[in-house]
């Protein structure tokens, strides 16, 4: 028999692909199919009003990545055979695609299996392929984050273990612990927290410095990653609002449970951002924004219309939102003080910004760097020219939520920290703020179980009782080669030796880059 | 309240006294002195005296700011988990109420850190 139109409509096409592809079942219970839906206290009546955020089919996704890929490999291997690296601003950008590449690269891959997990938890079948799709972009943003920053390992050092030192490295516990809180909640908190808290509402403050400090930095591998996955992003974006929207718009009853999530998720969040804020004002040779600039960009604004759009739902801002918005004048500098202090234990070099470096700092936080932090770090600097590089040789206290030394302080008072203690079953908690404090108080169980790596030394389970050991052989950091000041450190050596042999071969190409 | 879960959800707390083979954590805090970014972490004996404790603990740690030579701790105000401590340099940590996991917390008055900024 002729087949009449062989090819489907798009129409048709999505609802065979997605929709069609579930059905009712006949001999189980669908909450035995589905276990993991209701336990969350959320109540979903009716899955058919789940709005697809892209219709996209599964045909479709491979061939457009497909493509993206096809186009982003062949501008790695341009950039590799070219020696790339050697067009970078400075080698100080480097140590920005150490902490990614330790950082966020592997919150990819945790994505991706949160999202891998959470695709088969719903019972409706248009938010399981949106979770589908999701998790493959995660898995491959993660590969090609590391094939884009691999030809950096051949040049520079601190590159060479990333998935082990994420597991271990006492400030990479940040970020891995903030993945597994999500990933260890219900699928739903899950989609809260990172497609909507993160994806939507944070997630333009982590790509968009990284990926504007590449392109300022001349590191075209990184920008072509970031070109390629753009599109994913608003994609993902879009799930992470309809999540938001279908969630509220289902029952009355989900309100509260939201907004619980929301005030954690924004929170945890808004910590995990201090690495971004620190990265963007120290870390970057040539400076895209600051980070007061960027939080009041993309956070103060456009999360401000946001969550006016989502009052009619009885969604309220995030709580801790005015202590959030106080902070992003000191947090780029309370965290870039802590790494100098402990660069010792950091796969990455660390190093006290140069005069106009320090002057474009005053000029962006006129309030606060002045009076609060350069004295500080010109106290630094004089001690290093003297012969004694400042180095912390004592472990710090850690915030038992988000596992960051308790480093932050007061919004009235940026004298002092603004620590938080606790007895829990007659066992004390340590907390950088209130929203750590809270966090903690409303689901107990989950953080007295928390890795703290500061701890896991002191009980022995580093492989050694001295920071050099557990540096050396539990992190894998080669000491007096990733680690340490950056002045004088292998990377710079190099550096200057790549900049020395480029201005006697070709002294009129070399100031072509300079243009 | 408590974690939402299919199950009994519960755990031992990972830093119980027990996991740390006969020592304890104790925190210090010397407000003003943000060259150290957060609290000290330390590992101490619970029979150490509280003067051992500043000499042996606290001296070294704080050793490379310029206060430090300055700072009478055992004359300074001290608190113990929030609450005001008079601090005993014969008696050891475990007589003076200084349970694993406490936080004292040490106020210099007079010393304000680099250029009196609380650095």
């Amino acid at each position: 028999m002729p087949v009449k139109n062989k090819k489907l409509n798009l129409k048709d096409k999505y609802q065979y692909l997605t929709r069609d592809m579930a059905w009712e079942p006949s001999y189980q219970k669908k909450e035995d199919i589905f276990p993991n839906e209701s336990f969350e206290g959320i109540k979903i009546t009716d899955w058919s009003q789940w709005e697809d955020p892209f219709r996209l089919t599964m045909d479709a996704y491979w061939k457009y990545q497909a493509e993206k890929e096809k186009k982003l490999y062949a501008i790695f291997d341009a950039f590799a055979q070219n020696n790339g690296h050697q067009n970078i601003s400075d080698a100080r950008y480097v140590n920005a695609l150490k902490l990614f590449l330790t950082g966020v690269s592997p919150l990819e891959h945790a994505a991706f299996q949160g999202y891998a997990r959470v695709g088969r938890d719903f019972s409706g079948a248009g938010a399981r392929v949106a979770c589908q799709m999701q998790a493959i972009d995660e898995l491959r943003h993660s590969q090609t984050q590391q094939h884009a920053m691999s030809h950096y390992n051949k040049h520079f050092n601190g590159l060479h273990d990333a998935a082990h030192m994420h597991d271990r490295v006492w400030f990479l516990s940040v970020p891995k612990s903030f993945f597994d809180d999500a990933r260890t909640a219900g699928p739903f908190e899950f989609l809260t927290a990172i497609s909507f808290s993160f994806e939507y509402v944070l997630t333009n403050l982590l790509f968009v410095p990284f990926m504007s400090g590449a392109a300022y930095n001349g590191d075209m591998a990184t920008v072509t990653f970031g070109f390629s996955a753009q599109s994913d992003e608003a994609r993902h974006m879009t799930l992470g609002l309809e999540v938001i929207k279908f969630i509220l718009e289902q029952h009355e009853d989900n309100v509260p449970i939201v907004q619980r999530w929301i005030d954690k998720w924004f929170w945890r969040g808004f910590r995990l951002l201090s690495l971004v804020g620190m990265m963007m004002d120290y870390m970057l040779p040539n400076r895209v924004m600051s980070w007061a600039e960027a939080w009041e960009v993309y956070y103060e604004q456009n999360g401000g219309a946001l969550f006016k759009d989502l009052e009619r739902y009885g969604i309220r801002p995030p709580k801790y939102q005015d202590v959030a918005n106080d902070a992003k004048n000191h947090v780029s500098h309370q965290a870039w003080a802590t790494f100098y202090q402990y660069g010792h234990a950091t796969n990455f070099h660390t190093w006290m910004p140069e005069k106009d470096e320090l002057d474009w700092l005053s000029q962006k936080y006129p309030e606060t760097f002045d009076k609060y932090y350069r004295p500080r770090f010109e106290y630094w600097a004089k001690e290093h020219a003297e012969g004694r590089r400042f180095y912390n040789n004592t472990l710090p206290q850690l915030c038992q939520v988000c596992q960051i030394p308790t480093i932050f302080t007061e919004k009235d008072d940026p004298t002092v920290l603004s620590h938080r203690q606790i007895v829990h079953e007659g066992e004390r908690y340590h907390f950088c703020s209130d929203g750590c404090c809270d966090i903690f108080k409303d689901e107990p169980e989950k953080y007295v179980q928390a890795w703290l790596p500061v701890h896991q030394i002191y009980q022995g389970n580093c492989e050694g009782g001295d920071v050099e050991t557990v540096v050396s052989k539990y992190y894998h950091i080669n000491i007096g080669e990733d680690n340490f000041e950056y002045i004088g450190s292998p990377d710079h050596k190099r550096w200057l030796s790549i900049k020395g042999k480029q201005s006697d071969d070709k002294e009129s190409g070399s100031s072509q880059d300079a243009a | 309240m408590s974690v939402n879960a299919l199950y009994d959800y519960k755990f031992e707390p990972r830093d119980k006294v027990e996991n740390f083979h006969g020592m304890q954590l104790l925190y210090v805090y010397w407000p003003h002195h943000l060259m150290y970014c957060s609290p000290f972490a330390f590992l101490v004996a619970p029979d150490m005296t509280f003067g051992a404790m500043i000499e042996e603990v606290l001296k070294p740690a704080v050793s490379a700011h310029p206060d430090a030579a300055k700072a009478d701790f055992l004359g300074a105000t001290w608190q113990l988990n929030g609450e005001s401590f008079i601090p005993d340099a014969n008696a050891t940590l475990k007589d003076s109420g200084i349970d694993h996991k406490s936080m004292l917390t040490v106020t210099t008055k007079g010393l304000d850190g680099i250029a009196g900024t609380a650095s």
